[in-house]
């Protein structure tokens, strides 16, 4: 779906939003329409990308792991080489273009894991603009190193003490700031999520992660990948790797957070386990009681810890196209430590529920196929949460 | 006429201003709520608004946030929540408007909530999260069972508040102030010119209610003077609840409902 026709895809999104923000709302719908097609603008962006964030990526072949396995091959999309360390730079860099051009002299944005956070500070400061960051509390805590790099960068950070301390409070905190200061202030969501036109422009600005695997790979094997996986929280590293490729004839899998099973109710598994409902602007499949309260989630990773998921994935769920599968913590610290020893490549904790399916998929095809698989960052954030994880099923 | 139509009506010939008066259900019990609507009815408040808890509670400040929550871990059910509405209306006439968040209504179903509302004795709804243009299958399921009071923002163009008016029934609710629910932030001209604007565009064809941040007789006092049909009081209400004993609620509840009321009479 191009651009969305009042925002739904399918039934999925909208904006379920309070009054104050509607102008808001239309005011950046309207400019976005303006600059993505504006050649100025579009050649700005791309040398911040080029020159700044380091684009574009490589295209990997895992010759290691796919040995190891034995199946098809594994190639890696390397995110993770990006400036920051994550995918999240791709988004932050257009959005703050593009609240510069709007004349905004304050930015907020939420974060999960503090790769958006950190990513949103960088592009701030590059811009010169000043931003400052909502984090839940018990995520400033399991991702310390990132919120010392966000102070560093020079942006405020609030930690975000209500309900379950996470993303998804943390994105709560900062609609609540972007209605009190709404005539100053641009809200840069770091996922694919919220009203429209964040689902579709965090979309369009990951979509270069799809482009560029579907050139390399032509460059490769002369044709699209036969599997296209990727992890799915909100969904903003998922969408840009599957939107270019949802016309080809690739096989497309998005993984989400398992958690310790999604029978457990320790989970984040939205788009396998959950229902239809009403959050943060926009209609999709929800994590949500027998009540539509919206229930805590869990996950190793802080960056996939999220009850929600952008409308988008919802839509490709219910049309059949994209399948969502899920990985348990134990299946994505196998991943994690199997990447790290064979290949000298320490992925990300979201990153590994991708290399976790990517693992059983390769084992069941054949050597001529090639999957791939976007290494949506590094895990050097992750590498005390994975100690502590060793740690504690050692002594068990 | 509906029954808050009909409230406003009645005010209207005794040349009255509405105070509406929201406390969260639940908060910090079933029996608190019960001994404040009490309080509120002895007080001569017009309104009641009845908030039913949401986890994610995004057009709301602190103090409500804090009572969802309270809430929720006190247990607050939908048909719990119905079952306490009925006992309600059986000690009051007065109009019971129901303020939550979208999803409460669409995950049961808009037209099932809205049936089992009206059942037990709820006038109208209120949904902060609730735009006019996702607003359609909600409209019809509310037609002729419940009013749908959307809200407008000083910052609403004028084009948007006609739009909002017709979808509107009850009365419109005007947010005071840009920010979340309870922020003081003193009256600001932006909101009298707000109000003068809102009820210019709508010419008198529905009332106008203010809140977010009103919080004393004065607030009462300049709104009402400034045109308004109604003053919305919350957060206020809530802080008295948290800080007042169980036994003494009611008389609490009743004098301060007293010291806001007595500023609606013109």
């Amino acid at each position: 779906m191009k651009y969305p026709k009042n925002g739904r895809f399918g039934e999925f999104g909208g904006k379920y939003i309070p009054e104050t923000l509607v102008p808001a709302i239309e005011e950046l719908e309207e400019n976005y329409l303006k600059f993505k097609n504006d050649k100025k603008f579009k050649k700005e962006l791309d040398y911040y990308l080029k020159v700044y964030a380091g684009r574009p990526t490589p295209l990997y072949y895992a010759k290691n792991l796919s040995e190891k396995i034995g199946g098809s091959k594994i190639y890696l999309k390397r995110e993770d080489l990006l400036h920051g360390g994550a995918h999240k730079i791709n988004n932050t860099l257009g959005q703050a273009l593009l609240a510069k051009k709007m004349n905004k002299k304050r930015i907020i944005a939420e974060t999960g894991a503090g790769q958006h956070g950190v990513a949103t500070a960088m592009a701030c400061a590059a811009l010169g603009m000043k931003a400052e960051v909502y984090m839940g509390y018990r995520d400033t805590i399991r991702q310390k190193q990132n919120v010392f790099r966000m102070n560093m960068l020079g942006c405020e950070v609030h930690p975000v003490k209500s309900g379950s301390k996470t993303l998804k409070d943390a994105i709560n905190e900062a609609i609540r700031d972007w209605i009190t200061n709404v005539e100053n202030t641009y809200y840069l969501l770091g996922s694919a999520v919220g009203p429209h036109p964040y689902p579709v422009m965090v979309r369009d600005f990951q979509s270069v992660i799809g482009n560029e695997i579907k050139s390399q790979m032509k460059k490769i094997t002369n044709k699209t990948p036969d599997t296209v996986i990727a992890c799915v929280g909100g969904g903003s590293n998922a969408i840009g790797t599957f939107y270019p490729l949802v016309d080809t004839n690739s096989e497309i899998i998005g993984v989400e957070a398992a958690g310790h099973g999604l029978k457990s109710k320790m989970h984040s598994a939205t788009l396998s386990a959950g229902s239809k409902g009403v959050l943060h602007g926009m209609m999709t499949y929800l994590l949500q009681d027998k009540e539509g309260q919206v229930t805590e989630t869990h996950s190793i990773s802080a960056g996939l810890d999220y009850p929600g998921v952008g409308p988008e994935h919802s839509y490709y769920k219910d049309t059949k196209r994209v399948k969502y599968h899920s990985a348990t913590d134990a299946e994505v610290i196998d991943a994690f430590l199997m990447l790290t020893r064979t290949e000298g490549i320490i992925p990300a904790l979201e990153s590994s529920h991708a290399i976790a399916e990517a693992m059983k998929v390769a084992k069941k095809g054949k050597k001529s196929e090639s999957i791939v698989v976007t290494l949506s960052g590094r895990g050097d954030k992750d590498i005390e949460e994975v100690q502590n994880y060793l740690k504690r099923h050692d002594k068990n | 006429m509906t029954r808050i139509r009909e409230k406003f009506a009645e005010l209207d010939s005794k040349k009255e201003k509405a105070l509406i008066a929201y406390i969260m259900a639940g908060f910090p019990n079933e029996k608190s709520t019960l001994s404040s609507i009490r309080g509120l009815v002895k007080g001569g408040v017009d309104i009641i608004e009845l908030g039913f808890p949401f986890s994610d509670p995004l057009a709301d400040g602190p103090v409500i946030q804090n009572a969802s929550t309270i809430s929720l871990e006190k247990g607050t059910k939908i048909a719990k929540f119905f079952a306490l509405v009925k006992k309600i209306r059986n000690e009051t006439d007065n109009p019971l408007i129901l303020m939550t968040y979208t999803n409460i209504l669409y995950h049961k179903g808009y037209a099932k909530f809205i049936t089992e509302a009206k059942k037990a004795g709820i006038d109208g709804f209120i949904l902060p999260d609730m735009s006019i243009e996702e607003s359609k299958e909600y409209l019809q399921a509310a037609k002729n069972k419940a009013d749908t009071i959307f809200l407008i923002s000083p910052n609403t163009s004028k084009t948007r508040i006609q739009k909002i008016s017709k979808v509107s029934s009850g009365f419109l609710y005007l947010v005071a102030v840009f920010g979340t629910t309870g922020v003081k932030t003193g009256i600001k001209k932006y909101t009298l010119d707000a109000i003068k604007q809102v009820k210019k565009q709508t010419d008198g064809k529905i009332p106008v209610g203010i809140g977010f941040g009103v919080s004393t007789p004065e607030d009462v006092k300049k709104y009402i003077k400034a045109g308004a049909d109604a003053v919305i009081v919350g957060s206020a209400y809530l802080k008295l609840i948290e800080k007042t004993p169980q036994n003494k609620i009611e008389s609490k509840i009743a004098s301060f409902t007293k010291s806001l009321k007595k500023e609606t009479i013109l």
